[in-house]
């Protein structure tokens, strides 16, 4: 293998479009925005020449699918918010590495394919980090999906490849996670002013992860991944992902220097911008619970025995 | 004016891979063919469909998927490219939708009088789904009537199956007395799949038909028992288990489709229109509809 991978910082964004298009119809929604605004400046100051991103509203069946086309153009509407208005993109996307990463996932034995099509409909989470975390395109980037079955070891073995791939390639590399903290939105129509945290248990959770977060505890966000699923996560998938994802990317441990950089409600969901700089000055590995993985084996026919 | 009415309901499945197979000029990739039960049973409905008189498709998708109430298109025309999101490599779509706003709108206000949370979708730039694109051009390749589509509230997730049921069922005793209201004679389609487990590879060339099966045996032995219920007339029977069948098989039918659709048939106890069986990538596919018209009603399969 390859040197360590080039991670120079990694981000936690929320995936709604209100910070890139209503910022200034809620104060929470504006201060996400400036968050958003800061961390476009740091990957700027990182000297980072590749913003990979792993979204949690692009779904895919077949394996991991990994955006590749050159530089992909559409406007893309939001399913429940395009009265709020259009996403016009263009992106410059990294396809040597989509390949690369592609590459990996295989070598680690996980189904992955790169998808390179005219009118591709990017996700609204990718289509918002890209617009305000790299609006001028100056740095290449690379998405990739969230398998609606993958589970944590597939997740683990996917920010595995993409390390491999990094290092592979020399990349020097701003991770950003889109999703939410909690997920739970309000079902009816409200007015900007009135947004807030669904619940106050939602709202609980999310400071604990904060707190985690702050303290640069990735790895330990991580072994919780499926007590956060079972507490504040709406069960639309079967596990709570990125959590798996960015901590195996960014080398499952607890050694970053976090920061919070904006913490809000979004149609009642918990959206945060969240800062972790790899150092050396964390707060070290504690027990963990769940094993490590290096290579992905599939569901090993387990649904074909007993079969008659 | 007449009272309105729903003069055909069909269970209409939309995996891209019948219109990848069918090759119409609309669609840029090119296929050998594949999943011949699926695509001659849509060939038989669709020429059903042209013997009945109607004058408008409505829809409701799971692949417009909201979570503030159910949103309804509400401008007349559509005109763009789908790519499907999952199979971009089976379906590049271009195509050209006409919308009956006026029904459209005349079923959000009587979802929102019903106390269905709803709105109107009104930005140009929106890009219908391609389970309303698939399932309409399997129906009605000419295009040539115009569709509402309504979108799918993802109450299953938010809270349960059976508020799923609940709520579905609202929408779809909403929506009947907008039609009837509206004096047209309308098409409904729930455009879902039965069991719905997907493999997570796919063959080399996807049409590949020696590779084609159902994802397991329990899939198949669910979507036989709901399809025979179906057959029998019992389709109160078939939405009051549906929560079950959707927990265990992980049925399509959790977007609400079948459920709003029955609902606005008044659960209708007469046989269903079997029109073909099929798996695709595992999943498990009927093609059935509901004549409610015992004249033109028929033993198809
Ligand atoms: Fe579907």
């Amino acid at each position: 293998m390859a040197e360590s991978p080039d991670i120079r910082l990694g981000l936690y964004v929320p995936p709604h479009p209100h910070p890139l298009l209503a910022p200034e119809q809620n104060e929470g929604w504006g201060r996400l925005r400036d968050a958003f605004d800061t961390c476009r400046q740091r990957i700027e100051e990182s000297g980072a020449d590749l913003i990979m991103i792993y979204s949690t509203t692009w779904p895919s069946i077949i394996g991991h699918q990994i955006q590749a086309h050159p530089s992909p153009v559409f406007t893309h509407v939001d399913d429940d918010f395009h009265f709020l208005g259009s996403m016009e993109y263009e992106f410059k996307m990294d396809a040597e590495f989509a390949e690369c990463f592609r590459d990996c996932c295989e070598e680690r034995g996980l189904q992955a394919r790169t998808v390179a099509y005219d009118g591709f409909p990017i996700d609204t989470g990718s289509v918002v980090a890209l617009k305000l975390l790299n609006p001028d395109n100056r740095i290449p980037a690379c998405i990739v999906s969230s398998n609606v079955y993958s589970n944590r070891a597939e997740q683990i073995v996917l920010g595995k490849a993409c390390r491999d791939a990094i290092s592979n390639l020399g990349r020097k590399v701003a991770v950003v996670v889109v999703a939410s903290l909690s997920n739970r939105m309000f079902t009816e129509h409200i007015e900007p002013s009135e947004d807030r945290i669904h619940s106050a248990k939602d709202d609980e959770w999310n400071q604990k992860i904060l707190e985690f977060f702050e303290d640069g505890r990735l790895e330990d966000i991580s072994q919780l991944s499926r007590d956060i699923q079972g507490q504040i996560r709406v069960s639309k998938v079967v596990a709570y992902k990125p959590a798996w994802w960015m901590a195996a990317t960014m080398g499952q441990h607890n050694n970053y220097e976090g920061e919070v950089l904006a913490y809000e409600a979004l149609h009642g969901a918990g959206g945060a911008v969240i800062q972790l700089t790899p150092s050396e000055k964390g707060i070290g590995d504690k027990e963990f619970d769940e094993d490590d993985v290096e290579h992905y084996h599939g569901d090993r026919g387990v649904l074909d025995k007993g079969m008659i | 004016m007449a009272k309105g009415e729903i003069v055909l309901g069909c269970l209409a499945p939309h995996p891209p891979h019948v219109v990848y197979a069918e090759n119409p000029e609309q669609n840029e990739p090119f296929s050998e063919g594949g999943w011949e039960a699926l695509r001659w049973g849509y060939n038989m409905l669709a020429r059903k469909l042209k013997e009945v008189d109607y004058d408008c498709i409505v829809v409701l998708t799971p692949h417009w998927q909201t979570y503030i109430g159910n949103h309804f298109l509400g401008l007349e025309r559509f005109q763009n490219i789908s790519v499907d999101p999952i199979f971009p490599n089976l379906f590049r779509f271009h195509h050209d939708i006409k919308v009956d706003v006026e029904l459209s709108e005349a079923m959000q206000r009587s979802a929102e009088e019903a106390g269905i949370v709803s709105m109107m979708m009104r930005n140009p730039d929106f890009r219908v789904d391609y389970g309303t694109i698939v399932s309409c051009h399997m129906m009605n390749p000419d295009w040539d009537k115009p569709i509402v589509t309504i979108s799918s509230n993802r109450s299953t997730h938010y809270y349960s199956d059976e508020v799923m049921n609940e709520q579905a069922s609202a929408l779809g005793r909403a929506v009947s007395k907008a039609i009837e209201e509206s004096g047209k004679k309308v098409v409904l389609v729930a455009s879902h799949s039965l069991s719905h487990r997907h493999f997570v590879t796919e063959a080399p060339l996807p049409e590949d038909m020696s590779r084609e099966h159902i994802y397991n045996h329990s899939q198949y032995v669910w979507d036989m028992k709901v399809i025979e219920m179906m057959r029998e007339g019992k389709m109160k029977e078939v939405i009051e288990i549906l929560p079950e069948m959707i927990e265990q098989t992980m049925a399509e039918a959790e977007g609400g489709g079948l459920t709003w659709m029955m609902a606005a048939m008044g659960m209708p106890d007469y046989p269903a229109e079997i029109y073909g069986y099929q798996s695709v990538i595992g999943t498990g596919n009927v093609i059935a509809a509901w004549d409610p018209n015992s004249a033109t009603r028929a033993l198809v399969l």
